[in-house]
């Protein structure tokens, strides 16, 4: 760590790691009420779990990038950042909004659209902690060094920062409502987080491999621009069946088809640096997370999302398990492992401690990893029959739902899996201060 | 590559290409918040009684179960030709009626059948709440869904 101020990622990383843990732990109670359908059902119903569950997810993928800027942007802009003060009052800001939310959410307190279910107030702390954000980062950034990866971090920041104005917007139009949500959904992960990952990846690589800046720097442009040309567009396949026009079928079939293609580049540059790097960096889980996210993200987003993306394949399969499978594997990939690969690069340095308790963060890794790819086979499956059985034969869907229970249960066990991955990630991270294997014969020591 | 496609050359083709299809894509929406407005969603009148319905909906966040037009969560049936179904989608006092009946019946209680909660709902709102669903299940969806299982 080279500058002081970076340590209030720490903060952010840790909260981030409790929420992430409260995530798994409530996808699980939602898998088991799929198995065992009375558990809890009056005091706690399937839609709070399921709030629970997504919104911990965004809150700590968002409190990760943040920490992650504030992390990079010092390095990246030789400078301290501007003020430790406010990011610590951000934190504080969107920690209390947090606990308000599941607090309210608990006794049935909450919006109705889905991921945005957020009560008004907190809404409103969401975008004073952003509006302070991009405060802090954009003087520290303007002050200092300007580089591809600070310019390319804060453009994502400050237009998912925007995009948040349409969770306020809700038009009695439900189908206005619906076209407008997507500007959040939609446009944050296939667009605007796309170049906060694009520029975290770019970061670790250039950090982990030891490959020219240029080289890193004109390789994220092209990775950005892909995503944009592709994902702005893309919104379209959200656009084929709630009211929106016909056009939208081709459009939105054709673009969404090429954002395949950034995700896709993002592994090529991945493993393409890691081939010409050099430098042989001490933090192999750092290595294995980096490559881990920028794989998966293709498979989830690119393979999985391409699935089901063209409408003549979306008219039947639309609303299904499938949609789960495939939003299962693409958070994983592109957003949670990425920011775990960020936490495992950046928490020794923050923790001011050499060893790395790279055996049990790479096991982690291969729990998580292997239960997610098991999570999102299984729901293919069940996604299947059901489109088969409810789509096109049409048989009702609580009589077809009672002929998936062997996949249910399934799901159940690889989320199990993810549980444990998940912990023993927070335990190796947090808890343990000591390898708990011997190092090999001496690496070149990195930064 | 490395002569033709400097840093700020791909910089700018960036920057340039990304307004380009934000600008293309805000005229599209533009043009598709008329055609909602206008044609898609135009079969019914949107009355207070589908606003409140909406509202009712929302504060019960039944989108965490049901999906709507496909979106939402798929624990529980969908709701966007749940008239239609039911066949009282021209029929205003029937879809209360069914739907008063159906909500009175929750939850079944049946042991290893997914359950849906009780909700506190006043005549007026689940007047407003049936209209809401008949309101969505107009709405032109280019033919979605397939057929009436949902
Ligand atoms: C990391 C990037 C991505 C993430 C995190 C993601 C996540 C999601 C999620 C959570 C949903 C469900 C939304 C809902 O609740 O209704 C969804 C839907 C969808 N996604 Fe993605 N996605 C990503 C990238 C992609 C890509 C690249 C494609 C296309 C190639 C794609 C195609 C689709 C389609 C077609 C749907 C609609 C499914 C339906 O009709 O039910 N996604 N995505
Ligand atoms: C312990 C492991 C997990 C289990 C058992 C689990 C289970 C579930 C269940 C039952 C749902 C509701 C599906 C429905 O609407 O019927 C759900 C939704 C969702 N979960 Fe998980 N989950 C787990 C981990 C994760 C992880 C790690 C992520 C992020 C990478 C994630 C992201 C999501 C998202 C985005 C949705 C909404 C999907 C959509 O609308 O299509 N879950 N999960
Ligand atoms: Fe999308």
């Amino acid at each position: 760590m080279k500058y002081q101020s970076q340590k209030v990622a720490y903060a952010y990383f840790m909260v981030a790691m409790g929420l992430f843990a409260i995530q798994v732990l409530g996808g699980l109670l939602a898998g088991w009420i799929y198995v065992w359908p009375n558990t809890l059902s009056e005091l706690l119903p399937f839609n709070i779990v399921r709030m629970l569950h997504t919104n911990a997810l965004i809150v700590w993928l968002l409190l990760g990038f943040f920490g992650a800027a504030y992390y990079l942007v010092p390095e990246e802009s030789e400078r301290e950042l501007f003020s430790v003060k406010l990011a610590y009052i951000q934190l504080a800001i969107l920690v209390v909004g947090t606990l308000g939310a599941v607090g309210s959410y608990l006794v049935g307190i909450h919006g109705g659209r889905e991921f945005l279910e957020q009560p008004l107030w907190v809404k409103f702390g969401i975008l004073v902690a952003a509006v302070i954000f991009l405060v802090n980062i954009s003087l520290t950034v303007l002050a200092g060094r300007k580089t591809a990866i600070t310019n390319i971090l804060l453009m994502g920041l400050w237009l998912l920062s925007l995009l948040w104005v349409f969770a306020f917007i809700n038009p009695d139009n439900l189908s206005l409502d619906k076209m407008y949500w997507w500007f959040v959904v939609h446009l944050w992960v296939e667009a605007t987080w796309e170049l906060v990952m694009a520029a975290i990846l770019g970061y670790l690589m250039l950090k982990l491999t030891g490959v020219d800046r240029e080289v890193v720097e004109k390789w994220l442009y092209v990775i950005v621009a892909l995503a944009l040309f592709s994902g702005i567009l893309g919104t379209g396949h959200h656009f084929f069946w709630i009211g929106t026009p016909g056009y939208w079928q081709w459009i939105g079939s054709i673009f969404s088809t090429l954002e395949v293609i950034p995700f896709f580049a993002m592994m090529s540059f991945a493993f393409v640096m890691v081939w010409k790097g050099r430098k042989n960096h001490p933090n192999k889980a750092a290595l294995l997370w980096s490559l881990g996210a920028s794989t998966v993200a293709f498979f989830g987003a690119g393979v999985w999302g391409f699935l089901h993306t063209l409408h003549g394949v979306n008219y039947y399969t639309h609303g299904t398990q499938i949609t789960a499978a495939h939003g299962h594997l693409a958070f994983y990939g592109a957003y949670v492992a990425m920011n775990l690969a960020m936490f495992t690069y950046a928490m020794p340095h923050l923790r001011n401690r050499d060893p790395y308790n790279q055996v049990l963060n790479m096991a982690s890794f291969w729990l998580m990893t292997g239960g997610m790819a098991f999570m999102t086979f299984v729901l293919t499956f069940a996604g299947t029959i059901q489109t088969h059985m409810q789509r096109i034969v049409g048989d009702y869907y609580m009589d077809v739902q009672d002929q998936l229970g062997l996949f249910y249960l399934m799901r159940l066990g690889s989320g199990a899996v993810v549980v444990l991955g998940a912990l023993l990630f927070i335990y190796a991270t947090v808890v343990v201060r000591r390898e708990v294997i011997k190092p090999g014969p001496a690496a070149v020591p990195g930064e | 590559m490395s002569e033709i496609l400097t840093k700020s050359r791909a910089r700018n083709v960036f920057y340039g290409g990304s307004l380009f299809f934000v600008v293309v894509f805000v005229a599209m929406t533009a043009h598709s918040h008329r055609y909602i407005v206008k044609t898609s969603t135009a079969g019914m009148e949107l009355t207070d009684a589908v606003r409140l319905g909406k509202h009712v909906w929302e504060r019960h966040s039944c989108i965490n179960c049901h999906t709507l037009h496909g979106e939402g969560a798929y624990f529980a049936p969908e709701v966007g030709n749940v008239m239609t179904r039911w066949g009282v989608l021209d029929d205003a006092e029937g879809a209360y009626e069914m739907l008063n009946g159906w909500m009175e019946a929750q939850p079944s209680g049946v042991e290893g059948r997914r359950q849906m909660p009780h909700f506190e709902i006043t005549e007026e709102e689940m007047r407003g709440l049936a209209e809401f669903l008949r309101w969505a299940d107009q709405t032109d969806t280019q033919n979605w869904p397939p057929n009436d299982a949902g």
